[in-house]
């Protein structure tokens, strides 16, 4: 069955690459759905450049939501921070409350068109799982343990360091994983105020009429998302080991 | 001192001091003129919102009680509120209708601040699920009822809304009909679903990955790959067309929002099957009762709390992607949002974006509250 | 009556429940001792047919439980589990009312079942009708899971490890209330354990199980005096069977006539219990004392001993 399905992944990627660096030599393939003698492919850019700039500013988001989330989430976990422990659940609760396009909307205005809101967009929604997956990673570090760190004479910032987070990293990169999917899909609607990414693909397949553009934008955005969640998991598994946790 | 209040009223403070409170626009698109609080209250009403706001930050910095602070937060909210309303009055000649007086930045800031306090507080005060409802409820009916005495009706959202009423009413409605049918839709398949998960373990893997793989299709993306097949039906099949299925407008934008609502509630609605004591199912069987009587009256009521988060995710995630579904002739409130970025027109962005978010946190909240006496009620085991 | 003939269950290989074979007189206690994994809980299930039998019979008052359906069967037959399985989303009151709901009884007279129920477990109705199980304390809840199971006055009662999750004394009183509610209402009961004490406690008789299979089925006594298997006298226990076949007898049974000084003991107690006194205050006899003061003869130490050899 593993076997099966790591086939099934390195053909989903290997297809991903190919359709990317050589996108005309799939023409045929999607030359049904374009009526009218419309473009089989996406003709207004590079697809794989498009891929890429959505990925980055994914990317960027993700470690920004990561950054933040993970900071606050050791803040209020520490005896100092505890007080604010409501209020940022709160909060981050709230981030993922509001729905991204109604954000991006609203940081036009302040930041301009472009990549900017598709950032803020992104990061707030990204917050709630990596999050509550630091909570829950830092708070269910047993009791035992960290009685024997403190024990053995490591300062706070060494146990926090050498114990706390290796132990919840496991639950923080599911978070980050968690996080990233969603993301690279919601990026798809930064392209309605001009960011760079596979929604100008799929947003000129609608404006056309032309479903074969709007399937490529969709199926590579989906396969993106699809092995990116699958890599992650990947890594998480290595480091896993390396941790030497179960 | 709290030291949250201290980033707040720091934060307060800078923004009335460098920012503008409103802009005055000549007319809708151009850039404005800013203006400060000062200039656009007479001596007494800027007073008076200064005086409120000092109240305010002095509940934010020094108020331990966490009542206090809720309404020293809510006093400064109504005082910027009334503010803002003032100026638009203060600024618009009488009679004029192409004038805009836009909320600025030290507005947007300062609501932002004393939101913040007071969910500060009443995160403190840890309230009950029918108080937080019966709050927001209270919220809601004044904001309500301002809007309807015309309180705002100077200032550049209200003036898009003017012109744009009984469109914003259809969008309105037409918004919270996707939301909600595919909801419901999505339930009735859903539920099934997840029983079907919870007996068949050996189906939940394929099911559960199946809707995996569709949630990373992206929003604009499904609804677009679903006009050409909706469209080939109605094409094929009359009595599809005449009940609304088109490949273009609403019919795409339910079925994908649809499908997107799946996921959550099949995985919710296993997870909560699975949670309910074996024990209890067990005695349930034991004492005669049929298979039916033990998931309607035992496993489904026990899993309702976490069916419900399932269904309170849902609900939450439609009310923003139907803002999408305007890109495919879908309508809903994003029309207004996509046709106010299309035109860089911000008031009718915020025409279409803040009853979204209003109604995404509305629903959040309530479901929520719902979810919370549920939980406590019937699923403490025993 | 229950007639069990030659029960049997198989998943796959592997044979849980082999030919077993065994009967039930009307309102006695059968006990199902047996290591963990031996094939008693499968056993009990096969009875109201929560586990269908691979082959064999079961006969209700010699009615054999498959000519209805299943679900109309279990109505007929209480059923209680260890943790006891109370539907935490309902009140002490709907949980009992349970099965009479299901058979359609009237109301009132649900009403007057679980207010009955209610007061012969000691629980006062006007303080736990409402409440909801996990408002009540482990012994309650246990109490509530028996007169739900009790609640459509069924035949027969099943009891798969009812008392495992608690603590000795509760346990204890629980067993007593069992016996006197046994008593009362003249319920068939067949109850599974894993505890030796527990078995010859409550048995009239007792199945023991090992592998499946039904090593000896037997009044207790028999059990100690004539194990059918080294693996019964095992677990029986070698050391104790002589303190265990004291602790079978009364002391209203083995009184010898005639008058002592020494201890007053009750004609309830146990031989075990009455040596355990003898021996703890130095006395060589016991007078049999009934509760209004009647002397019903006298135990002597030389006497209990004689009872305690086979
Ligand atoms: N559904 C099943 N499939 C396969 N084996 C089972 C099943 N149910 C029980 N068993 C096996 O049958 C044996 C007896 O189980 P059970 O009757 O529960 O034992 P007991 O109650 O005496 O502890 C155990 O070894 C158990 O693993
Ligand atoms: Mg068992």
């Amino acid at each position: 069955m593993p076997r099966a399905a790591t086939v099934l992944r390195l053909g989903a990627l290997a297809l991903l690459i190919a359709f990317l660096a050589k996108p005309q030599s799939f023409a045929p393939l999607f030359a049904p759905l374009a009526q009218y003698g419309a473009p089989p492919i996406y003709d207004q850019g590079n697809l794989l450049s498009l891929a890429l700039a959505q990925l980055g500013t994914v990317c960027l988001a993700a470690a920004a939501s990561t950054l933040v989330a993970v900071g606050l989430g050791v803040l209020v976990t520490r005896p100092s921070g505890a007080q604010f422990l409501p209020l940022s659940r709160t909060l981050v609760n709230i981030g993922q409350t509001f729905p991204p396009v109604a954000v991006l909307a609203v940081a036009v205005p302040l930041v301009g068109f472009g990549e900017k809101p598709t950032l803020i967009a992104l990061f707030a929604y990204g917050l709630l799982p990596i999050f509550e997956n630091t909570l829950v990673g830092l708070k269910t570090v047993p009791g035992a343990v960290l009685e024997a760190a403190s024990g053995m004479g490591m300062s706070a910032r060494q146990r926090l360091l050498a114990v706390e987070l290796p132990l919840a990293m496991p639950l923080i990169l599911e978070g980050v994983r968690l996080s990233l999917v969603i993301n690279v899909g919601t990026a798809t609607i930064g392209s309605t105020v001009a960011a760079k990414g596979l929604g100008e693909v799929i947003i000129a397949g609608l404006l056309s009429s032309n479903t074969a553009f709007i399937l490529q934008g969709g199926l590579v955005t989906g396969l993106m998302a699809i092995l990116l969640y699958d890599g992650m998991a990947a890594l998480e598994r290595r480091l896993l080991r390396s941790v030497a946790l179960d | 001192m709290d030291p949250l209040g201290v980033v707040l009223v720091a934060a307060g403070a800078a923004a009335l001091l460098f920012l503008p409170f409103v802009v005055f626009k000549s007319n809708r698109i151009v850039p404005g003129n800013p203006c400060t609080l000062a200039q656009v209250l007479p001596a007494w009403g800027a007073f008076g919102c200064a005086a409120a706001l000092a109240l305010a930050g002095g509940g934010a910095l020094w108020a331990t009680n966490a009542r206090v602070r809720l309404l020293l937060a809510l006093l400064g909210v109504v005082a910027v509120g009334a503010a803002a309303a003032a100026a638009g009055d203060a600024l618009t000649p009488p009679g004029d209708r192409i004038v805009r007086i836009a909320p600025g930045g030290a507005f947007w800031v300062l609501i932002v601040c004393l939101g913040l306090l007071a969910t500060d507080a009443t995160t403190r005060m840890r309230p009950k699920p029918a108080v937080r409802v019966l709050f927001l409820a209270l919220s809601l009916a004044v904001v309500g009822l301002a809007l309807a005495r015309g309180t705002f009706d100077h200032l550049s959202v209200m003036r898009e809304y003017a012109v744009n009423a009984t469109r914003f009413a259809h969008e309105a409605r037409r918004h919270l009909e996707l939301a909600f049918g595919s909801l419901a839709a999505a339930v009735v398949i859903a539920l099934p679903l997840g029983v079907l998960c919870h007996r068949k373990p050996r189906l939940k893997p394929g099911i559960l990955g199946t809707l995996n793989v569709i949630q990373t299709i992206p929003a604009i993306a499904l609804f677009g790959i679903l006009m050409a097949p909706l469209g080939a039906l109605a094409a094929a099949v009359p009595l599809a067309e005449r009940l609304g299925i088109r490949g273009i407008g609403a019919a795409p934008a339910v079925v994908a929002l649809f499908l997107y609502s799946l996921l959550p509630i099949v995985a919710n609605t296993a997870a909560g099957l699975k949670r309910v004591s074996r024990a209890a199912v067990e005695a349930a069987h034991g004492m005669g009762m049929t298979d039916l009587q033990v998931l309607a009256g035992v496993e489904l009521p026990l899993a309702l709390p976490v069916i419900l988060t399932g269904i309170r995710v849902v609900l939450v995630q439609n009310i923003g992607m139907v803002t999408v579904a305007a890109l495919i002739g879908g309508g809903g409130l994003g029309a207004f949002v996509f046709q106010g970025i299309g035109q860089t027109a911000i008031d009718l962005v915020l025409l279409g974006a803040i009853p979204i978010v209003t109604l995404a946190f509305a629903a959040a909240l309530v479901l929520d509250a719902l979810v919370e006496v549920l939980d406590v009620r019937e699923t403490r085991q025993p | 009556m229950i007639t069990v003939e030659k029960l049997t269950k198989r998943y796959g290989e592997t044979t849980v429940v082999d030919e077993v074979s065994f009967t039930v007189e009307r309102g006695s206690i059968t006990v199902i001792v047996g290591t963990s994994g031996s094939g008693k809980s499968t056993l009990l299930r096969m009875i109201n047919r929560l586990i269908e039998p691979s082959s064999g019979r079961v006969l209700l008052d010699g009615r054999d439980t498959r000519s209805e359906p299943a679900h109309l069967l279990r109505r007929r037959i209480g059923y209680v589990i260890q943790g006891h399985g109370l539907f935490p989303h309902r009140t002490v009151a709907e949980n009992i009312a349970t099965v009479p709901r299901l058979l359609g009884w009237q109301e009132a007279r649900i009403e007057a079942r679980v207010r009955e129920l209610l007061t012969v477990f000691s629980l006062d109705p006007a303080v736990y009708a409402q409440a909801l199980p996990h408002q009540l304390s482990g012994g309650q809840q246990q109490r509530v899971g028996v007169a739900r199971a009790l609640a459509a006055e069924p035949v027969v009662l099943l009891m798969d490890e009812p008392f495992g999750a608690l603590d000795p004394i509760i346990r204890a009183k629980a067993q007593d209330d069992l016996l006197d509610i046994q008593g009362r209402f003249g319920t068939t009961v067949v109850l599974v354990t894993h505890d030796m004490d527990e078995a010859f406690r409550l048995g009239d008789r007792v199945a023991v199980m090992s592998g499946g299979k039904l090593l000896q089925y037997d009044r207790p006594a028999e059990l100690l005096v004539h194990p059918a298997d080294p693996f019964v006298s095992r677990m029986t226990g070698l050391a104790e069977r002589a303190m265990r076949l004291l602790s079978l007898i009364t002391a209203g049974e083995a009184a010898l006539p005639g008058a002592a000084e020494g201890p007053a003991v009750a004609p309830t107690a146990t031989l075990r219990e009455v040596l355990s006194e003898l021996v703890w205050s130095g006395a060589d006899a016991a007078r049999v004392v009934d509760a209004d003061g009647t002397v019903r003869g006298r135990l002597t130490v030389a006497a209990i001993l004689a009872r305690g050899a086979p």
